[in-house]
Formats: structure tokens, sequence, C-alpha cells
């Protein structure tokens, strides 16, 4: 079975960044919006994940187990956002809450 | 005795203060005491320090205190001192006690008015200002008190503030006698640059040194200091600045006209007067302008509707009269007439705003009359004050001081049969308008109703200045009647002796000379009661017809004086605000307010309010600044 080097994983983890960031940046629903969020999340997880493989330390695993916090708390705060939202503006298109502007 | 001079000054200032201070938290009593207290309690010092000096006078008949040195640059140090002499003994006893009656009778005349306190404030400034300009020992301690003056004056004639006509009055007359005061400061400053004084005593003495009579340098300092007397006392070519100060209440008008403001400028000539010896074309030129102005303000006068420019003119033409005196030399003259002008001038004013007052604030002697029974103290009083400016012979004040300055005109050495004749036709005027108004006012039908009566606090300044009126000129009587001359004698410590040597002066100062004034005045009474009693119809129609309508027009406007400096000052000068108001500073003012505006525009256009933006714009900062650390 070929190794996984370090190189492969960061590389993974660059690429699913950049589609969650692509994501953020070309969906408009609210909901997909916070799913892309949680891509980019976790492509970061990953790169840590690897970089404590690689270097034998428990630090990335540590650290992967906060982002994974985090992304609860996130969610939990985001998907409330997502409902008063829909309430109030009867949709969940990002672009239709452009009123604080100018 | 002596030493308690400067509370003369500073009596009124510390009332000035005081209701400065409390303005709002005192009642109308409170601020009436104050007010009015102040003023005659330094009446009450002038009297003991004045009365002192009178009786027993100190050595070289002045005194000299100083209070302590002002600054002190480079030499110059003038002082905070005051100089008393017999002139500034008579100016400082008339300020007191005529300011004092006024205040008395303001207490009563604005007891109504919402700024009864800010109104006795600025008549103790007024009065601070002027004792301070009478007593002040150098040139720019009286420099002090003569802005100080200006000032207040202005404050006064817009103190019904909410009138922009008012306020226009006030500017004006602010404007205008600035100018004189620019060549007045413009004096102080040649005088320094010469003499290396502005101590008044010692920079006269050393003019006297080093001046030759007649050199370009004295008469330029005469003509300057010149400048600022007929900016203040409203002398031809300036005098349009004090028919509009009628726009103040009544008080403050007879104090302009009596014990402050007008007179600085004699004071200031009188005072200077070593300056005019040394300068005989500069005092030609002080009696022409005295000559002129006296004609015209009294051909003004002759036909006003509104009592009070009635007066206004009156006054100018009054203080023209002393310029006359002082022109030719006549200072004791000059001084004299200011005396007795302050009395009955004083007490027409205050009748005037009792009459006023009493019509409901109607100013048009045409639409007065009748008044003889309704205002019966009111009637004698002005009857009394207008006798005393016609000159009324021997029982009025005013004959005894405009018949010295006629007899001066002729028969001082620097007198000319010009100034004669013009200050003849001018008594002769004069006779004619002061009994114009009491016939116009006085007599006839009836035209509006009486309102109000006058009471106690504003009877008595009255009744006292009209016992003035008629006693005031028996201290200097001519010699061919006694030779009882106090005021005379008294002068003489301070001032040069009348020098009544031309070859007319025996006739002028003699029975001959008296004999022909008194005949003008009569005359001129004479007339005016015939006009204006009998032929009243007939003169109305003749003033109204078409040949003298233009005339009269023009008179009344103060011979277009007004006119020519609206187009020749005033209108180019707003031109040129106008265009102006776009200069190279308000571009760079402007500019900096356009890129503010600018800026904000770009910043705001930057909210879009789409969160997607904001996240490509913050992925794309965030890429930037990883690419500079990693890259670096």
């Amino acid at each position: 079975m070929a190794s996984v080097s370090l190189d492969h994983a960061l590389v993974l983890a660059a690429i699913l960044f950049a589609i969650g960031f692509a994501g953020l940046l070309t969906r408009r629903n609210l909901i997909v919006m916070l799913a892309c969020i949680e891509i980019m999340l976790n492509a970061a997880g990953l790169a840590f994940v690897a970089a404590g493989a690689r270097w034998g330390q428990a630090d990335g695993q540590v650290m992967f187990l906060f982002v994974l916090a985090m992304a609860a708390a996130e969610v939990a705060v985001g998907l409330a956002l997502a409902i008063r939202f829909r309430q109030s503006l009867k949709s969940l298109d990002i672009d239709d809450a452009d009123e604080m502007k100018g | 005795m002596l030493g308690l001079l400067w509370l003369i000054p500073a009596l009124p200032a510390a009332g000035f203060v005081l209701l400065m201070l409390l303005n709002r938290r005192l009642s109308r009593p409170a601020a009436a005491w104050i007010g009015a207290g102040s003023v005659g309690l330094s009446a009450l010092v002038a009297l003991i320090v004045c009365g002192s000096f009178i009786v027993s006078p100190p050595a070289g008949d002045s005194y000299h205190q100083v209070l302590w040195t002002w600054f002190d640059v480079a030499g110059f140090a003038p002082t905070i001192g005051f100089y008393l002499d017999a002139v500034s003994v008579l100016w400082v006893l008339v300020i007191t006690f005529v300011g004092f009656l006024i205040h008395l009778y303001s207490t009563e005349h604005m007891e109504h008015d919402e700024g009864f306190t800010r109104f006795f404030m600025y008549l103790n400034l007024f009065v601070a200002s002027m004792l301070v300009l009478v007593l002040a020992d150098n040139m720019l301690l009286l420099y002090l008190g003569w802005e100080g003056v200006g000032l207040c004056s202005y404050l006064l004639i817009s103190f019904w503030q909410k009138d922009p006509q008012n306020v226009y009055s006030g500017r004006k007359a602010f404007i205008v006698t600035r100018v004189g005061d620019t060549a007045l400061i413009a004096g102080l400053f040649l005088l320094f640059t010469q003499l290396r004084t502005l101590q008044i005593q010692p920079m006269l003495a050393a003019a006297q040194h080093s001046f030759v009579p007649g050199s370009a340098v004295a008469v330029a300092a005469a003509l300057l200091i010149l400048g600022g007397a007929v900016g203040k006392s409203a002398q031809v070519p300036l005098q349009t600045w004090l028919p509009d100060a009628m726009a103040g209440p009544s008080p403050v008008s007879a104090l302009i006209h009596a014990a402050t403001m007008v007179t600085a400028g004699v004071y200031l000539i009188a005072r200077t007067n070593v300056l005019f010896t040394l300068a005989p074309d500069a005092r030609l030129v002080v009696a022409i302008v005295g000559t002129v102005t006296l004609l015209i303000a009294g051909f003004s006068a002759l036909v006003q509707h509104d009592l009070k420019r009635a007066l206004a003119y009156s006054t100018i033409s009054q203080i023209g009269y002393m310029f006359l005196a002082l022109g030719v030399s006549g200072w004791e003259a000059g001084v004299f007439h200011f005396m007795t002008h302050a009395f009955f001038k004083a007490l027409l004013f205050l009748a005037a705003g009792v009459i006023i007052e009493a019509l409901a604030d109607e100013h048009d002697i045409f639409k007065m009359g009748g008044l003889v029974r309704e205002l019966p103290a009111v009637f004698w009083t002005f009857t009394i004050g207008a006798a005393a400016l016609a000159a009324l012979p021997f029982v009025t004040d005013g004959f005894y001081s405009k018949d010295l300055i006629i007899a001066t005109s002729l028969g001082s050495v620097d007198g000319s049969l010009w100034f004669y004749v013009g200050s003849l036709v001018g008594a002769f005027i004069t006779a004619l308008y002061s009994f114009r108004l009491v016939f116009l006012v006085f007599f006839g039908e009836r035209h509006t109703e009486v309102t109000r009566r006058p009471r106690w606090r504003q009877l008595v300044p009255l009744y006292a200045l009209a016992t003035l009126s008629i006693v005031g000129g028996l201290v200097w009587m001519p010699g061919w009647v006694s030779g009882f001359h106090p005021l005379e004698d008294f002068l003489d410590t301070a001032l040069p002796q009348l020098d009544l040597t031309s070859r007319y002066a025996a006739f002028a100062d003699g029975t001959g000379g008296a004999f022909v004034t008194i005949l003008i005045v009569a005359v001129g009474i004479g007339i005016a009661w015939l006009l204006w009693i009998p032929w009243r119809k007939s003169t109305h129609a003749f003033s109204e017809s078409p040949a003298v309508r233009p005339l009269a027009a023009y008179w009344l406007g103060g011979w277009g004086f007004d006119w020519v400096y609206e187009r020749v000052f005033v209108r180019p000068v707003k031109w040129f605000a106008h265009a102006a108001r776009n200069d190279l500073v308000d571009y760079v003012v402007g500019g900096i307010a356009w890129l503010n505006v600018a800026a904000w525009r770009a910043l705001s256009a930057g909210q879009t309010g789409r969160l997607r933006a904001y996240v490509a714009v913050a992925g794309f900062g965030i890429v930037l600044v990883l690419a500079v650390v990693v890259l670096r």
C-alpha cells in the first residue's frame, strides 16, 4: 500500500478549501453557504491532522477537535440566523439582504 | 479730598461690572438702584473732589493722580492716571450730574422694557468711558475712553435690536465715527514719533518747544486730531450718523447729545489747544467746519417731521457753534457753550421722551399739537429748553454762551465777518426751528390722545435741568451787563484767555453786538410765532408748493450726504464684497471640504450590502497579505 505523504494531504486540503471558498462566492443559498464554510473548516482540519501525523505529534489532532467544536457552535448560530433570515425576508437568497448599503 | 478722584470713573465702572455679572438675577428695583445709584454716588464724589479743587486749588491749578503703569515697552510706558484741571472739572461735573438725572429719568422711562438691566449696564459703561476720556492724563488712555464711548453708542443706539433698522443705525454710528477714530489714532502715531511721549501735558509742552508754528507737521497733527473730533462730534462731513442715532431710547439720545459722546470732540480740541495754536491753518479749518455745520444742520432741523430728528440736527448745529468758537481761538467760549448746551439739550430730549411716551410712541410733530393743557409741566420745561436753544436773551443760559461765541467769531484775532454772519444766520434759524417745535407740538389742535403722564422720577430731572437751563449761564455775564464771570476766571487757569482784539472787537464785545444778537433772536422767535400760529395753514401750503417742496426734501434728507455716501462708499464696498466672495482663500477652504465629500462618496460606494462581495474582497485581501509575507 502506497503511503500517503504530507504533500498529498496538503494538496487535498488546498483543493477542498478552494472548493469551499468558490462555493461561498458563487452560491446564493444561505444553507449552502454554511455548508461551504464547513468544507473550508474541514480542509483546515485535514491540514492539521496531516501535519500532526507527519511530525508524530498529538497537537494536530487536538486542534482538529477544537475545529469540530467551533464548527458545531458556528452551525448553531448560523442556522439560528438562517431561520430569522427566512422569517423576515421570506427567502434564503443572500443577495436579498443588501439593505445596509451606501 | 482730591485723592478720591479715581472713584469718579470707578463707581460707574463698578456698577457696570455688577450689573453684567448679576444680569438676570437682579430684580428691576435692584438694577435701578445699582445703575442710577453708582452714577449718583459718582456725582457726589465729583462734587466733593471738584468742590475742594475749586475752593483750594492745588499747586499749578491741576491735580495729577497716577494709579499704576499700564504697560512698559521699550521706553513707552503709558500710565493709568487721571489729570484734573479746570476743563476736566467742568466736564466731570456735567457728565456725572446730567448723567445721574438721565439715569433717574430712565428708571421710569424704561420701567416696562424687557432689557431693563442691560440698559443700565450700557448706560453705566457709557458714563464710565466718558469719565475716563475726560480725566485721562495720556492720549492712549483717552483713546481707550474714546473707543469705549463709541462702543456704548453702538450698543445703545441699536438697543431695541429686534428691529433691523435700529441695528443698522447703530452700525452706521459705529462705522462713521470709526472713520474719525482712524484719523485720531494716526494723529497719535504722528505725535508719538515726533515727541516720544503721549502723556498729554509733557507732550503739549514738548510740542511748544519743537514744533515751528505753522509748520507742516503741526498742521498735520492738528488736522488728524480734528478728524477724530469731527467724527465723534458729528460735524461735516461725518455728521450723518447722528440723526439716525435717534433709533435708540430717548434717554440715550439725551446722554449722547448732552453729557457724553458728541462733546468728546470739543473736549479733545480744547484739551490739545496748544497744537491748534501752533497750526493756524488747522484752526481755520475748525472754524469753517463749525460754521458750515451749524448752517446746514440748522436748515435741516427746520424741515424735520420727527421730533427727535429735529433735536438731533439742532445738536449738530450747536456743536458747530462750539467748533466755530474753538476755531477762532475762543476756547473758553466753546467750553462755556458745551456746559449750557448740555443742560438744555438733555432737558429737550428728556421732555421729548415724555411727549413720545405720552402719545404712544408718536414721533411726528404734525400729529402732536395742543399738548399745552394736557402736559403743562412738559410744556413749560420743553419751552425753557427751546428758549435756551434759541438763545432767548437774559433769561436762558443759551443766550450767554451763544452771544459770547457770536462776539468771539467777530472780535477774536482769528475772527472774521464771514464767521460772524454765519453764526448770526445760524442763530436766526435756531430761533425759528426751536419755536417751530414748541408751536407745533403744544399749540393748535390736538391730534393724538395722551395716554400716559410722567411721574416724579421723570419730572424731577426735567425740573432740575430746566432750572439749570435758566441759571446756568449766569456764571459768565457779558462785560456790559456785569463784572460777574467766575467761570471765565476758573477756565483761565487751564485755557488761553479770550483774546478779543480784532478791529471789530469793541463792537462785537459791547452793547452793539449784543443788540444785534438779541434783535436776530427776537425776530426769529417772532417769525416762528407768525408762521406756526396765525399763518399755520398757509405755511403748510407753502412748504408743500412745487417750488419749495424739492428744497425742503433736500434739507430733510440732510443735504444729500447720505445719498452721496451711499453711492460713493457703501455700494462700491458692497459690490466689491459681493464680487470677492469667491477669492483664493475660499478655494482652499472649499477644496478641503470638497476632498472630504469625495472621500466619503468613494468609501460609501464600497458598502454595497452584498455579503458575497465582502467575502471576495476579504479573501483577496488575505491572499494579498499572504503573498506579501511569503514572497518577501
